[in-house]
């Protein structure tokens, strides 16, 4: 399922995946793990240790904002000129686990400016939709 | 033109400059005196944030007398529209593979 709001400039992938939660936050956070399914990476499961992942086409700047084990992990992800936070969130159901990835734009690694950024953003694209419902 | 989405990123990344561009895309086309009024920063300020917004495309001037009018140019979102599309296939597709991962985690 995918969401596409352009109010947030958000997007939002999520799977029910039939393994425990355990079983993928190893697949998230360790870097021989990472890179068979994501990028080459020196990741660590540290807050506020930086990392890069690379791809075939360049590389992503990222740096760990959140780590609670089997729960959630968050980093953000800087490429092509935009800073984004990437969120992983682990939601164990009855034959698995729900497993939500969000990505932001905008939004700094700071959480002042991050806050700040993000209504700011929300807000102008809110009024653009205005703006552009009434040219229609 | 198309627009370098970089450039995009960096030119609406600043509060001030976006204030100013959505203003423009709200009430339509204005002269650098009519923004510096309700902006709260200077009109050097204003002229300058408008020079880096029509180099990225986001507005257009148009000359009148003495006067300069500009206004919002809204194809120039596109590439931002497109982010959250060229985001959504990258991230199925990095979930294919992490699926992929855990059957094989489990043999």
């Amino acid at each position: 399922m995918t969401d596409t709001g352009t109010e947030t400039l958000s997007v939002i992938v999520e799977r029910d995946l039939p393994f425990a939660p355990e079983k993928i936050w190893l697949a998230l956070t360790q870097p021989h793990l990472i890179q068979e399914w994501l990028m080459k990476n020196d990741f660590k499961p540290v807050v506020d240790h930086q990392f890069t992942l690379t791809g075939d086409w360049g590389s992503v700047d990222c740096q760990v904002l959140e780590v609670e084990p089997n729960k959630v992990l968050s980093y953000t992800w800087g490429a092509m000129g935009l800073a984004s936070v990437v969120t992983w969130t682990l939601t164990p159901s009855g034959t698995g686990t729900h497993l939500r990835m969000e990505q932001a734009g905008f939004r700094q690694d700071q959480q002042q400016a991050y806050q700040g950024a993000r209504f700011g953003w929300q807000k102008f694209f809110a009024n653009l939709e205005q703006v552009v419902a009434r040219t229609d | 033109m198309p627009t370098d989405p970089d450039m995009l990123f960096r030119t609406l990344a600043d509060p001030t400059r976006r204030a100013i561009f959505e203003r423009l895309c709200r009430d339509g086309e204005q002269t650098v005196g009519a923004l510096t009024a309700q902006s709260g920063v200077s009109q050097p300020a204003v002229s300058k944030h408008l020079g880096v917004l029509r180099q990225a495309g986001l507005v257009r001037d148009r000359h009148e007398g003495r006067q300069t009018h500009y206004s919002a140019q809204l194809g120039a979102l596109a590439p931002l529209m497109d982010w959250t599309s060229r985001m959504a296939g990258f991230w199925q597709s990095r979930f294919d593979d992490l699926e992929d991962l855990l059957k094989r985690m489990d043999q």
